[in-house]
């Protein structure tokens, strides 16, 4: 059962959040108000009147909206036809397609909400392509709007703008439904929270609730936030990159001259926003992107050349930061997925035959050792929340004995307790001697793992500084600005490199408007 | 195909077990929840309605064709039971002879036990029927195999027709002792076959170029290339001026039972190459790799698996397994290379695998179904009189209702199996 006998009440003009873990029952309640699913007992009020929603269209006309976590767009249409998409306005017979974009430009300027009628949703970033599903549901002419986890996909940048832009969908009289498990921005924007745990509603709560009574509520236990962890007592150099350049998927250079040492024993850690070549740079390392120029040695052996799989053979680790994509094969079983790059080595197999039963073992060690919440090791991985299954992949990478640890974004769509978990495991990794290298678009995430970080802008690392640096040096460096203080930084030989540059880039109101163009291109 | 994962533990479920197997105190909530199970909409269930309403299909269709029955029903009002009891005379007679043609004939069990037929006559129509399912166990196999490791191999013509070519070549032109030469042309036959599924594989994995329009061309390809070959001096049948080649050795042919019973070692090599195949992918390291491509190639490369590896090798067995379809074809019944020695065992392949929804025993089972209409099918004609091509209109819808899985469901008012999801198990793969 997903949904337990759930009270929920919504006012009009007010951001209702709905906070709880993955599984929770979060989405299963939400799609039945939107009319995806049916419940099985109760009822839905709209303005005091029972109704009930076979599909979406019901809901629609009762004026609920819905935005997705996945959008329900066409790629391939502009973002005028995709809005129309499902009620098309006809003339004579014919696709009235200026009617289409004089509605678009009517309600995108009436809740300030900019979107170009003409663009192909393809093209667009993720953030764009997210206001035209909030544009297409505005022009149902909604009420209630149930955004699902709106800011998984987004970065810190589009996330703001997300909040005003709900901010003054509020101060238009509309509600929302704010489905989330992210509390800063729970604090941030939400008139009342609604916690859901197990398919209950475990209680109400006030914006002003300290986060990790927020937290406790979620998880039903009391949670730590913060990444508790020893001083670093770094040894040998384990990893080091020299003049590395990379291109991204379209010939366009991603990784631009990069030199980076991470030492045994230590977290490095990589901020940026997104799309400056962080991802580039960890598939090069990792052998799965060629690299054009530059060396990449660990314990002084080349990687360059070398298979994917022969550099996971040598002892390193890769938590991938796509984890339905590249990360797990969800029809597989979660005993298939932990050993997923290991299949053909003793003791699950060899080069021409599997193993079951040790291979069966080790699951049921793993699900034990790293709390994989499943049924059994034997059902698919993609019955599992996403925690689970990002501790599948993490239990199957750490299961081995390491000399380096990357993880790309290990805890996206990771609920509060599996990321305790995961933050947890890693730093374990470093005390026990292995070099760790973790990559986040949460800055929260970097400066709570890492020993040093390397703050990474158009493929180039800016500056290295230490996890005490302030945030607002922080975030000016993600946006590409080395002011006086951060190249006088610590151990940032690179920055004096790459701050010519960059003084030579547009003024800081520019700089943030590119760093979503390259948010976009990703 | 995408279902794979998730419907393998609800059927497994929904299967029954041996008798002795449920322990006693379980027996009863086992009971119950198999009969639940029985009218969800698991693969089981569907696959067996689907041929209820292919033969519901059929018996209109039979009706439709016959004239004389089709007489009865313009005075439907005057005497309805003249056209129902002619109409159930036909279609029943009709399905008898399917079945006697398929299976076995009482008649002959009989006439043996009172000395007037033989033992051979009984076993007969089980002969006929293994005889048509060797081949298409092969094809059946090939598109399966394929399609688990997320290709779709329209190319089973093409591969058993080079499969034929190469065995049958190997079994007239090789002076080798007897099972050594068959052996041989085995290995030829299925080389054959691996070279032509080698060509798109390659393809793929090096240039990205579509499997199904590389193996559609390549059909061609093989089959007129044999058409030229047979013609050639050397490979002709001599003193014959029609496209015939010359005949396999016997000591290259897959013995049979002799006399009419055509049934021959083929039947035994497919079942045998099944429980390879199921090997293959459950236990085998390259099955591993397969899956996990076939499922979600980013994720398999992320693990240190090679895709195109994966792919090349993959066309490869496919290929292999088809052309040792045609070899059986050739060395089992056929003895001799035509235009036809493929038939259609390469397109039927593809709706063998459909059937059997990809797996290798259910592959088999298809197969074996198929190999039944079509010895049915042949008494069916021969003594009721209804065209060859009725079983073809069979066996065509049998497969439609099984691509369409949602209309079985409506027509039977099944409940949606809780966790079984039924996809249209060919949606995926383009």
């Amino acid at each position: 059962m997903a949904n337990d006998h759930i009270d929920l009440t919504v006012e009009p003009g007010e951001v209702h959040a709905l906070l709880g873990e993955n599984g929770a029952g979060k989405s299963t309640l939400m799609n039945q108000l939107y009319g995806l699913l049916q419940p099985d007992e109760g009822e839905i009020l709209v303005d005091g009147e029972a109704r009930t929603f076979r599909s979406p269209r019901d809901a629609i006309a009762a004026g609920i909206g819905m935005v997705h976590q996945h959008f329900m767009l066409v790629p391939v249409f502009t973002v005028a036809e995709n809005i129309a998409l499902g009620a098309e306005k006809t003339r004579a017979g014919f696709l009235d397609r200026r009617r289409a974009r004089r509605e678009v430009l009517e309600v995108s300027a009436r809740y300030g909400l900019p979107v170009d009628p003409d663009a192909v949703v393809e093209n667009l970033p993720v953030g764009a392509q997210q206001r035209v599903e909030i544009v297409k549901a505005l022009t149902r002419d909604v009420d209630l709007l149930i955004l699902d986890e709106p800011t998984a996909v987004l970065t810190p940048q589009e996330t703001e703008e997300l909040l005003a832009v709900m901010r003054g969908l509020c101060d238009a009289g509309k509600s929302i439904v704010f489905i989330t498990h992210k509390l800063k921005e729970v604090k941030a924007i939400a008139d009342r929270i609604t916690v859901i745990r197990r398919g209950q509603t475990v209680g109400t709560a006030s914006p002003d609730t300290p986060e990790d009574e927020l937290a406790a509520l979620m998880v039903g236990r009391a949670v730590t936030l913060e990444v508790s962890k020893e001083h670093a007592k770094p040894g040998r150099e384990v990893l080091t990159i020299s003049g590395l350049c990379v291109d991204d998927d379209r010939g366009v250079r991603a990784v631009d001259g990069v030199d980076l040492e991470i030492r045994a024993g230590e977290v490095l850690g990589i901020a940026g926003v997104q799309g400056n070549g962080q991802t580039e740079l960890v598939e090069a390392v990792m052998g799965l992107r060629e690299a054009l120029t530059g060396t990449i040695k660990v314990d002084n052996e080349d990687l360059t050349g070398m298979t994917t799989k022969q550099i996971l053979r040598s002892g390193i680790g890769y938590v991938p930061e796509d984890r339905s994509l590249d990360g797990v094969v969800k029809e597989f079983s979660v005993a298939e997925n932990l050993v997923l790059d290991q299949y053909d080595r003793p003791p699950y197999g060899n080069a021409f035959r599997l193993n079951p039963a040790a291979i069966d073992a080790a699951a049921r060690e793993r699900v034990e050792q790293f709390d994989i919440r499943t049924s059994s090791p034997a059902s698919a991985v993609s019955t599992l929340s996403g925690g689970n299954q990002q501790k599948v992949v993490v239990a199957r990478e750490m299961s081995r004995p390491l000399r380096l640890f990357i993880a790309a974004q290990p805890t996206r769509g990771v609920d509060v307790g599996s990321i305790e978990f995961i933050h947890g495991r890693i730093v374990h990794e470093r005390d026990v001697g292995t070099a760790v290298l973790v990559v986040s678009s949460e800055l929260d995430e970097v400066v709570a793992l890492a020993d040093r970080i390397a703050v990474m802008y158009r493929g180039r690392i800016l500056a290295i500084v230490p996890p005490t640096t302030p945030r607002e040096e922080l975030g000016l460096l993600m946006a590409g600005i080395t002011g006086p203080q951060a190249v006088a930084a610590p151990g940032s030989a690179p920055a004096s490199d790459a701050a010519p540059g960059s003084d030579a880039a547009p003024g800081s109101d520019a700089a943030p408007g590119s760093g979503s163009d390259e948010k976009g291109t990703k | 195909m995408s279902t794979d994962g998730p419907v393998d533990a609800p059927v497994a479920e929904a299967a029954p077990p041996p008798p002795a197997a449920p322990p006693k105190e379980e027996s009863d909530s086992f009971l119950s929840h198999f009969l639940h199970n029985l009218w969800a909409a698991n693969t089981v269930t569907v696959t067996l309605l689907s041929i209820v309403l292919a033969a519901f299909v059929g018996a209109v269709l039979i009706v439709l064709s016959d004239p004389a029955v089709l007489d009865t029903f313009s005075y439907i009002t005057a005497r309805p039971s003249d056209a129902f009891s002619s109409s159930w005379t036909v279609v029943s007679s009709a399905y008898a002879d399917l079945f006697k043609g398929a299976i076995v004939d009482p008649a002959t069990i009989t006439a043996w036990a009172n000395g007037s037929g033989t033992w051979r006559q009984v076993f007969f129509p089980i002969s006929e029927t293994l005889t048509y399912a060797a081949p298409l166990v092969f094809t059946g196999l090939s598109v399966a195999l394929a399609f688990r490791g997320g290709l779709f191999n329209i190319g089973g013509q093409g591969q058993a027709i080079i499969g034929t070519i190469t065995a049958g070549l190997a079994g007239f032109l090789l002076p080798l002792p007897p099972v050594i030469h068959l052996i041989a042309a085995l290995a030829a036959g299925a080389l054959g076959g691996m070279l032509w599924g080698f060509v798109p594989g390659i393809l793929k994995a090096r240039t990205g170029a579509h499997e199904v329009i590389v193996t559609i061309m390549l059909n061609y390809t093989a089959n007129l290339f044999l058409s030229w070959l047979i013609l050639q001096k050397g490979i002709q049948q001599p003193g014959r001026s029609d496209a015939i080649s010359k005949t396999v050795d016997s000591s290259a042919t897959l013995p049979s039972f002799g006399g009419e019973l055509r049934a021959n070692l083929g039947i035994v090599l497919a079942v045998l190459a099944t429980a390879g195949v199921a090997w293959l992918l459950n236990r085998s390291a390259f099955g591993f790799e397969l899956r996990a491509v076939g499922a979600n190639p980013p994720a398999a490369r992320t693990a240190g698996m090679s895709v195109a590896k994966t792919y090349t090798l993959l066309m490869m067995t496919a290929g292999g397994l088809a052309g040792l379809g045609g070899a059986t074809q050739v060395l089992g019944t056929a003895h001799a290379l035509t235009t036809q020695v493929a038939g259609n065992i390469g397109f039927d392949g593809l709706l063998v695998a459909l059937l059997g929804r990809n797996r290798p025993w259910g592959t088999l089972a298809a197969a074996l179904l198929f190999g039944a209409l079509r010895a049915g099918g042949n008494r069916m004609q021969s003594y009721s009189g209804i065209s060859l091509e009725l079983v073809t209109v069979l066996q065509a819808l049998i497969v439609i209702f099984i691509a369409a899985p949602a209309l079985v469901k409506t027509i039977f008012h099944l409940r949606a199996a809780r966790t079984a999801r039924l996809g249209a198990s060919m949606a995926k793969g383009w």
